[in-house]
Protein backbone atom coordinates (compact mmCIF):
# COMPACT_ATOMS: atom_id res chain seq x y z
CA UNK A 1 0.00 0.00 0.00
CA UNK A 2 1.43 3.33 -1.24
CA UNK A 3 -0.98 5.30 1.44
CA UNK A 4 -2.96 4.41 3.83
CA UNK A 5 -3.47 7.72 5.63
CA UNK A 6 -7.00 9.38 4.46
CA UNK A 7 -6.38 12.59 2.86
CA UNK A 8 -8.82 15.32 2.49
CA UNK A 9 -10.73 16.34 -0.65
CA UNK A 10 -12.00 19.64 -0.79
CA UNK A 11 -14.59 20.74 -3.28
CA UNK A 12 -17.05 23.75 -4.14
CA UNK A 13 -20.49 22.37 -4.54
CA UNK A 14 -22.96 24.55 -6.82
CA UNK A 15 -27.19 23.79 -5.76
CA UNK A 16 -29.32 25.31 -9.55
CA UNK A 17 -32.45 26.30 -9.62
CA UNK A 18 -35.40 23.77 -8.26
CA UNK A 19 -32.49 21.99 -6.40
CA UNK A 20 -31.39 25.36 -4.50
CA UNK A 21 -34.29 25.96 -3.19
CA UNK A 22 -34.75 22.33 -1.61
CA UNK A 23 -31.75 22.77 -0.13
CA UNK A 24 -31.91 26.49 1.18
CA UNK A 25 -28.06 27.40 -0.20
CA UNK A 26 -26.86 28.26 -3.82
CA UNK A 27 -23.69 25.86 -2.43
CA UNK A 28 -20.92 24.90 -0.29
CA UNK A 29 -17.54 23.66 0.21
CA UNK A 30 -17.51 19.74 1.31
CA UNK A 31 -14.18 18.28 2.47
CA UNK A 32 -14.00 14.63 1.53
CA UNK A 33 -11.88 12.19 3.94
CA UNK A 34 -10.95 9.49 1.22
CA UNK A 35 -8.22 6.35 0.93
CA UNK A 36 -8.52 6.68 -3.08
CA UNK A 37 -9.39 9.54 -5.65
CA UNK A 38 -13.18 10.10 -5.03
CA UNK A 39 -15.71 10.27 -7.61
CA UNK A 40 -19.42 12.42 -8.73
CA UNK A 41 -20.77 9.22 -6.52
CA UNK A 42 -18.91 9.54 -3.37
CA UNK A 43 -20.20 13.12 -3.44
CA UNK A 44 -23.84 12.31 -3.53
CA UNK A 45 -23.43 9.37 -0.96
CA UNK A 46 -22.21 11.81 1.67
CA UNK A 47 -25.15 14.42 0.73
CA UNK A 48 -27.43 11.72 0.77
CA UNK A 49 -26.17 10.99 4.62
CA UNK A 50 -27.43 14.12 5.37
CA UNK A 51 -31.12 12.94 5.29
CA UNK A 52 -33.65 15.18 4.42
CA UNK A 53 -34.12 17.18 1.67
CA UNK A 54 -30.61 15.41 0.47
CA UNK A 55 -31.76 12.32 1.03
CA UNK A 56 -34.94 13.16 -1.15
CA UNK A 57 -33.73 14.81 -3.86
CA UNK A 58 -30.94 13.07 -4.58
CA UNK A 59 -32.34 9.35 -3.98
CA UNK A 60 -31.49 6.86 -6.87
CA UNK A 61 -33.82 7.15 -9.47
CA UNK A 62 -34.01 11.24 -9.54
CA UNK A 63 -33.74 12.83 -13.09
CA UNK A 64 -30.10 15.00 -11.64
CA UNK A 65 -27.35 15.41 -13.85
CA UNK A 66 -23.42 16.51 -12.34
CA UNK A 67 -21.35 19.13 -14.26
CA UNK A 68 -17.30 18.89 -13.01
CA UNK A 69 -16.02 22.42 -13.80
CA UNK A 70 -18.68 23.35 -16.01
CA UNK A 71 -19.08 20.12 -18.14
CA UNK A 72 -21.40 17.33 -17.39
CA UNK A 73 -20.10 14.26 -15.28
CA UNK A 74 -21.03 10.92 -14.90
CA UNK A 75 -21.42 9.79 -11.48
CA UNK A 76 -18.16 7.65 -11.81
CA UNK A 77 -15.96 10.90 -12.84
CA UNK A 78 -12.86 11.36 -10.63
CA UNK A 79 -12.86 14.68 -8.70
CA UNK A 80 -9.70 16.75 -7.46
CA UNK A 81 -8.90 19.39 -4.97
CA UNK A 82 -10.94 22.26 -5.82
CA UNK A 83 -12.70 21.11 -8.38
CA UNK A 84 -16.14 22.76 -8.77
CA UNK A 85 -19.11 19.92 -8.61
CA UNK A 86 -22.23 21.55 -9.39
CA UNK A 87 -26.17 19.40 -9.13
CA UNK A 88 -28.52 20.19 -12.12
CA UNK A 89 -32.33 19.92 -11.96
CA UNK A 90 -33.37 18.60 -15.95
CA UNK A 91 -33.12 21.60 -17.52
CA UNK A 92 -36.19 23.80 -19.36
CA UNK A 93 -34.73 26.43 -21.28
CA UNK A 94 -36.08 27.46 -24.67
CA UNK B 1 -20.66 30.78 -34.89
CA UNK B 2 -21.29 32.66 -31.92
CA UNK B 3 -24.04 32.32 -28.43
CA UNK B 4 -24.99 34.82 -26.18
CA UNK B 5 -26.79 34.93 -23.19
CA UNK B 6 -27.98 38.23 -22.40
CA UNK B 7 -30.67 39.26 -20.23
CA UNK B 8 -32.10 42.52 -23.15
CA UNK B 9 -34.14 41.31 -26.14
CA UNK B 10 -32.54 40.54 -29.30
CA UNK B 11 -34.15 41.76 -33.00
CA UNK B 12 -34.05 38.67 -35.36
CA UNK B 13 -34.09 40.41 -38.50
CA UNK B 14 -30.90 42.49 -37.26
CA UNK B 15 -29.24 39.15 -35.90
CA UNK B 16 -29.84 37.37 -39.13
CA UNK B 17 -28.38 39.81 -41.51
CA UNK B 18 -25.40 39.86 -39.93
CA UNK B 19 -25.05 36.42 -39.29
CA UNK B 20 -25.47 36.12 -43.74
CA UNK B 21 -23.64 39.01 -43.88
CA UNK B 22 -20.92 38.95 -46.54
CA UNK B 23 -21.53 35.06 -47.15
CA UNK B 24 -23.28 34.52 -50.74
CA UNK B 25 -22.68 30.64 -50.50
CA UNK B 26 -25.97 31.31 -48.07
CA UNK B 27 -29.01 30.26 -49.89
CA UNK B 28 -30.97 29.23 -46.96
CA UNK B 29 -31.64 30.54 -43.87
CA UNK B 30 -33.72 28.89 -41.00
CA UNK B 31 -34.40 30.82 -37.44
CA UNK B 32 -36.69 29.53 -34.26
CA UNK B 33 -37.76 32.07 -31.95
CA UNK B 34 -39.13 30.74 -28.82
CA UNK B 35 -41.52 33.25 -26.52
CA UNK B 36 -43.09 33.06 -23.27
CA UNK B 37 -46.64 32.00 -23.52
CA UNK B 38 -49.46 33.48 -21.14
CA UNK B 39 -50.67 29.57 -20.08
CA UNK B 40 -48.90 26.02 -19.19
CA UNK B 41 -50.72 22.84 -17.97
CA UNK B 42 -53.64 24.85 -17.91
CA UNK B 43 -52.55 27.43 -15.60
CA UNK B 44 -52.52 31.40 -16.23
CA UNK B 45 -48.90 32.56 -16.24
CA UNK B 46 -47.93 35.62 -15.34
CA UNK B 47 -44.50 35.56 -16.33
CA UNK B 48 -41.27 33.69 -15.62
CA UNK B 49 -38.10 33.72 -14.13
CA UNK B 50 -35.01 32.11 -16.76
CA UNK B 51 -32.34 31.07 -14.98
CA UNK B 52 -29.05 29.10 -15.87
CA UNK B 53 -25.75 28.47 -14.75
CA UNK B 54 -23.68 30.81 -15.40
CA UNK B 55 -19.85 29.45 -16.38
CA UNK B 56 -21.31 26.76 -18.12
CA UNK B 57 -23.72 27.58 -20.58
CA UNK B 58 -22.17 29.31 -23.15
CA UNK B 59 -19.79 26.42 -23.05
CA UNK B 60 -22.82 24.19 -23.21
CA UNK B 61 -23.83 25.87 -25.99
CA UNK B 62 -20.87 26.15 -28.34
CA UNK B 63 -20.61 22.65 -27.99
CA UNK B 64 -24.03 22.16 -29.50
CA UNK B 65 -23.38 24.30 -32.11
CA UNK B 66 -19.86 22.32 -32.90
CA UNK B 67 -22.09 18.93 -32.92
CA UNK B 68 -24.71 20.42 -35.23
CA UNK B 69 -21.60 21.43 -37.81
CA UNK B 70 -20.39 17.71 -37.23
CA UNK B 71 -23.92 16.67 -38.58
CA UNK B 72 -25.04 19.16 -40.75
CA UNK B 73 -23.07 20.94 -43.96
CA UNK B 74 -24.24 24.10 -42.00
CA UNK B 75 -22.72 27.90 -43.25
CA UNK B 76 -22.84 29.04 -39.82
CA UNK B 77 -24.64 29.36 -36.67
CA UNK B 78 -26.35 31.40 -34.18
CA UNK B 79 -27.92 31.26 -30.34
CA UNK B 80 -29.11 33.95 -28.48
CA UNK B 81 -30.76 33.29 -25.37
CA UNK B 82 -31.74 35.55 -23.12
CA UNK B 83 -32.41 35.09 -19.32
CA UNK B 84 -33.95 36.99 -16.10
CA UNK B 85 -37.74 38.08 -15.86
CA UNK B 86 -39.64 37.72 -18.87
CA UNK B 87 -43.27 38.43 -19.63
CA UNK B 88 -45.78 36.42 -21.54
CA UNK B 89 -44.72 37.14 -25.50
CA UNK B 90 -41.62 37.73 -24.85
CA UNK B 91 -39.30 36.08 -27.06
CA UNK B 92 -36.96 34.00 -24.93
CA UNK B 93 -34.46 32.40 -27.21
CA UNK B 94 -33.41 32.41 -31.22
CA UNK B 95 -31.54 29.92 -33.16
CA UNK B 96 -30.45 30.96 -36.31
CA UNK B 97 -29.22 28.14 -39.06
CA UNK B 98 -27.31 29.43 -42.34
CA UNK B 99 -26.22 26.79 -45.23
CA UNK B 100 -26.83 26.32 -49.14
CA UNK B 101 -30.21 24.16 -49.18
CA UNK B 102 -33.26 24.71 -46.69
CA UNK B 103 -33.17 20.86 -45.86
CA UNK B 104 -29.56 21.58 -43.97
CA UNK B 105 -31.05 24.34 -42.36
CA UNK B 106 -34.17 23.40 -41.32
CA UNK B 107 -32.80 19.68 -39.86
CA UNK B 108 -29.49 21.88 -38.44
CA UNK B 109 -31.97 24.33 -36.55
CA UNK B 110 -34.38 21.74 -35.34
CA UNK B 111 -31.56 19.67 -33.82
CA UNK B 112 -29.82 22.62 -31.94
CA UNK B 113 -33.52 23.37 -29.98
CA UNK B 114 -33.82 19.68 -29.40
CA UNK B 115 -29.92 19.15 -27.92
CA UNK B 116 -30.61 23.33 -26.23
CA UNK B 117 -33.61 21.85 -24.42
CA UNK B 118 -32.17 18.54 -22.46
CA UNK B 119 -28.45 19.75 -22.40
CA UNK B 120 -28.77 23.55 -22.03
CA UNK B 121 -28.44 24.76 -18.46
CA UNK B 122 -31.49 26.87 -18.15
CA UNK B 123 -34.90 26.76 -15.84
CA UNK B 124 -37.62 28.69 -16.04
CA UNK B 125 -39.76 29.53 -12.84
CA UNK B 126 -43.17 30.94 -13.58
CA UNK B 127 -45.20 32.82 -11.95
CA UNK B 128 -48.95 31.74 -11.80
CA UNK B 129 -51.78 32.96 -9.79
CA UNK B 130 -50.79 30.21 -6.63
CA UNK B 131 -47.11 31.70 -6.36
CA UNK B 132 -44.15 30.77 -8.33
CA UNK B 133 -43.50 27.28 -9.73
CA UNK B 134 -40.29 25.57 -11.61
CA UNK B 135 -41.42 24.11 -14.55
CA UNK B 136 -40.83 20.62 -14.89
CA UNK B 137 -39.04 18.94 -17.75
CA UNK B 138 -41.00 16.98 -20.59
CA UNK B 139 -40.75 13.40 -21.45
CA UNK B 140 -41.50 14.83 -25.04
CA UNK B 141 -38.14 17.11 -24.85
CA UNK B 142 -36.25 13.95 -24.40
CA UNK B 143 -37.65 12.18 -26.91
CA UNK B 144 -37.39 14.42 -29.59
CA UNK B 145 -33.52 14.59 -28.80
CA UNK B 146 -33.16 11.30 -28.91
CA UNK B 147 -34.16 11.04 -32.85
CA UNK B 148 -30.96 12.77 -33.91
Amino acid sequence: MRDSVATLVTIRLVYLARLRDAFGSAGEPLALPTHEPPTVAHVIDALRARGGAFAAELAPGRAVRFAVNHRLAALGQAIENGDEVAILPPVTGG
Amino acid sequence: MAVRVQTGDFDVGAEIAQLRAGDTGVGAVAAFVGTVRDVNDASQVSGLTLEHYAGMTEAALEAIVDEARRRFDIRDALVVHRVGPLAPGDQIVLVVVTSAHRGTAFDACEFVMDYLKTRAPFWKKERRPDGERWVDARASDDEAAQRW
